[in-house]
């Protein structure tokens, strides 16, 4: 009767992954802890580069069970279900930072607080002209969203794998200008990341932002190899599906950042 | 036990050690894994609480010396009072009961074990990501652990900021422990949120065949709204802890007025995830207490659909009352209206739930086991607790209680004797479900009086210290609140003991108690799928899902 099973979920054989992810979290984060009290960056790059290793092995490992045929209807649902939740728990990380720019644009902080507010943009801050680079980064933005979604019509609707391809290296090259135009802003701010609230709000919340286009990349970018190597069929193709909804979280995101933070707060 | 002969299948199990407890992807052994290190992290955080009730056993600082701490007073050496010890103390005893010992006790560990049996699945939607849960909180507890024994404010180990880490305060502090705590915080709700997306999944995926979400038994559905809870609360604590964590490296100034920051932001971020919390540690002990009630009574469950959405009811109230806590910051009245209401209309579903478990138990045929004197522990003291919230939601009866050891008080009812009631009284029922082996009814029942006398004869008297306007988090007080805080320590002493006698029980048990392999050791009225299962269960469970005359006993709902 051993291993008979009548369902369709999959079971795992015990895996080291879970344990060597969290040793090197351990190390990287004690060693981002050092790093900031003056003992150098090693001890954190070495934990940082265990967790990529983590990510990269058992990443390609699930990719192995789904060649192998694991990932059966029931499992991919339950696969969808968890990659939304997991977009879901990012949406409410960046409440977090929406909230601390809300509240300094509507409720200025100034000697006069409570009682009076202060003014927003902070005095002597001097914002981003929105209607320049960031409307031009918006635009480079929804367009690589854009080409993930004719790259996934391509696939899905058409199972023309060469646009597949092209939509998907499009999209990726478009996430790296944005990279770059952002870092390219970010050299010509005109205040600083210490000591202003403005700064303060700005960098950490479009730099998370960036943070998350850089992730979004490169997942796209791992989709696009896997596409090379004949991986997604027009019927299954979860991983390129997971890729495009980050994808566009990413954007929805910058859309708001740029609507509040650029063009209401600027 | 037709039943167990269906899902029990005897394989051998030729895991070995590392392999099965270092690389487990099976939910049945994650589940022990996080009961474990949760007591013995349970242990180091009560073991706190013992000292603090030492030093304020009498006016006076006696023990905590900047001359070295004591255990033993000494009046003919010098002592000068170190503050800072006293604050680290406290620090760590909420920063581990909260995220490191209840959560991964009752979500973690229950929740693991129990839910996917409950449901019929053979094991989590995501079995590896459940390890990485474990993991990761066995890194947050490492880091939690780490920060109380390096460098930090005063020259001293360890931070003295109190568990909510309200700056400035917490972005003062010198040193690495403040960093390394904001981390351990950091990797624990990672965890959390990792074991939320799992449990979720599962809930909504695994179910067995006919299993409609309203037929879910009570526990099941308690552990998935907790799940949303977790997920959509600790993603924006580990914002507001981001910002500390630059305020206090990387010169930003959110919390810092100097820089145009605001330090009430952090109390209001801290707070929407803060009081989610509350829920998240008492939820799922709902769960259990239900089950546990029902068994012991012989009766289902009453009201069991009422019992459902007073769940859902109290998980979304729970994200809009967060600045009930905030009351004193200097809030609009208009502000602090709105919050006093929805906090009291809490009470309306918590009341669902007690008078249906009251109702549960009347007419029935109560057996006073072990697992059920908890429960009735549970009901009287979690509705004391309850009672003292009412009071404390006033904003104007705030005015006199705020911070004082009234608050102590009510918080401690509702989770010291309400959640750990809970996780003893899951701990006595399902003893035997996971490990085959049945544990003393003396020593069960002695553990239960030893510490439903202790707690309250350590917590009853701190409402009389708080309407005496005794203020918390201070290491002395004068000599007009000697009288309870000298009983209030009693108490701590013997629910220490009777803590530690817990601890033998387990291990007696574990070595030389009676073998109990029988599926269910209780009553018909243990009848949700784990009870059909041999015990302790087999690595594997439900290969073949359940069909629905295993589980479903009643009519529809």
């Amino acid at each position: 009767m051993a291993h008979v099973k009548n369902h369709d979920y999959h079971i795992l054989t015990p895996s080291v992954w879970p344990l060597l992810a969290s040793v090197f979290a351990f190390i990287m984060l004690f060693g981002a802890v050092l790093f900031f009290h003056d003992s150098g960056p090693w001890v954190m790059l070495i934990g940082f580069v265990g967790v990529l290793y983590v990510m990269f092995g058992w990443w390609a490992e699930t990719i192995k069970e789904n060649g192998a045929g694991d990932h059966t209807p029931v499992v991919l649902i339950g696969l969808r279900y968890g990659f939304i939740l997991f977009i879901t728990s990012e949406v409410m990380f960046f409440a977090a930072w929406f909230w601390s720019f809300f509240k300094h644009a509507m409720y200025p902080m100034g000697p006069m607080s409570p009682l009076q507010d202060a003014q927003w943009p902070p005095a002597g801050i001097e914002t981003f002209d929105p209607w320049h680079l960031p409307l031009i980064n918006t635009l480079i933005l929804l367009c690589s969203g854009a080409a993930a979604t004719w790259a996934h019509h391509a696939l899905a609707h058409e199972n023309n794998r060469r646009d597949l391809k092209n939509g998907l290296i499009l999209s990726v090259a478009l996430g790296l200008i944005f990279t770059v135009f952002q870092a390219y802003e970010y050299s010509h701010a005109a205040f600083g990341f210490s000591g202003n609230i403005y700064g303060a709000n700005f960098f950490m919340a479009t730099g998370f932002h960036g943070f998350h286009v850089i992730v979004g990349t490169i997942f796209l970018f791992i989709c696009y190899l896997r596409a090379r190597r004949g991986h997604f069929t027009q019927e299954s193709h979860l991983g390129f599906e997971a890729a495009a909804w980050y994808w566009h979280f990413v954007d929805v995101v910058w859309l708001f950042l740029f609507a509040a933070v650029y063009i209401w707060g600027g | 036990m037709a039943d167990a002969a269906i899902h029990g299948h005897e394989h051998e199990d030729n895991r070995g050690f590392f392999t099965r407890w270092f690389m487990s992807t099976n939910h049945k052994d994650i589940g022990l894994l996080y009961l474990v290190v949760s007591a013995l992290v349970g242990f180091i955080s009560v073991t706190l609480t013992v000292y603090m009730r030492l030093e304020l056993m009498h006016p006076g600082v006696q023990y905590m010396c900047l001359e070295g701490a004591r255990f033993i007073a000494d009046a003919s050496a010098d002592c000068t009072p170190n503050g800072h010890l006293w604050n680290v103390m406290i620090t760590y005893h909420g920063v581990l009961m909260m995220f490191f010992v209840v959560i991964p006790a009752l979500f973690g560990g229950f929740g693991n074990y129990f839910m996917p049996l409950q449901i019929g699945a053979p094991d989590m939607a995501f079995p590896r990501m459940n390890n990485l849960s474990f993991w990761l909180y066995v890194a947050g507890t490492s880091l939690g652990i780490a920060s109380m024994l390096t460098p930090g404010g005063n020259d001293q180990l360890g931070s003295g900021v109190g568990w909510v880490l309200y700056p400035p305060l917490s972005t003062s502090e010198g040193g690495m422990s403040m960093d390394l705590a904001i981390f351990a915080v950091h990797v624990s709700g990672a965890s959390s949120i990792l074991g939320a997306i799992n449990m979720i999944t599962t809930f909504l995926n695994m179910r067995a065949p006919g299993m409609t979400l309203f037929k879910v038994p009570l526990f099941s559905w308690s552990i998935f709204v907790t799940s949303w809870l977790i997920l959509l609360s600790l993603p924006v604590l580990a914002g507001a802890i981001t910002m500390l964590l630059t305020d206090r490296n990387f010169g930003t100034t959110f919390f810092d007025p100097a820089g145009g920051g605001d330090p009430i932001l952090y109390q209001h971020i801290l707070w929407f995830f803060g009081h989610p919390e509350v829920y998240i540690i008492v939820l799922p002990g709902f769960g259990i207490i239900s089950h546990v009630i029902s068994t012991f009574s012989r009766k289902p469950v009453f009201g069991y659909l009422p019992m459902v959405w007073a769940i859902i009811a109290i998980g979304v109230l729970g994200f809009v009352v967060w600045a009930h806590h905030m009351y004193t910051v200097g809030m609009s009245l208009t502000q602090q209206s709105y919050f006093m209401l929805a906090t009291m209309v809490i009470a309306v579903p918590t009341g669902v739930k007690v008078f249906s478990w009251i109702a549960t138990m009347w007419g029935g045929s109560i057996e006073f086991k072990t697992p059920m004197l908890w429960a009735f522990g549970f009901l009287f003291l979690f509705t004391v607790g309850g009672v003292t919230g009412v009071v404390l939601s006033q904003a104007a009866v705030d005015r006199a209680y705020h911070d004082t050891y009234y608050v102590i008080a009510h918080f401690h009812y509702v989770m010291s004797l309400g959640a750990v009631f809970a996780i003893f009284a899951g701990v006595y029922y399902y003893f035997s479900k996971m490990t085959g082996r049945a544990y003393p009814e003396w020593a069960g029942k002695l553990h239960f009086w030893m510490m439903f006398i202790g707690a309250n004869v350590t917590f009853f008297p701190q409402h009389f210290l708080g309407r005496q306007g005794m203020p918390r988090r201070y290491i002395d007080y004068p000599e007009a609140f000697a009288y309870w805080n000298e009983i209030s320590s009693y108490g701590a002493f013997l629910s220490f003991a009777s803590f530690v006698f817990f601890i033998g029980i387990v291990v007696y048990t574990l070595l030389a108690g009676a073998r109990d392999t029988r599926a269910n050791p209780w009553n018909e009225y243990a009848d949700t799928l784990e009870w059909t299962l041999p015990s302790p269960p087999p690595e594997h469970t439900f290969e073949i899902l359940p069909k629905q005359e295993e589980w479903d006993k009643s009519h529809a709902h």
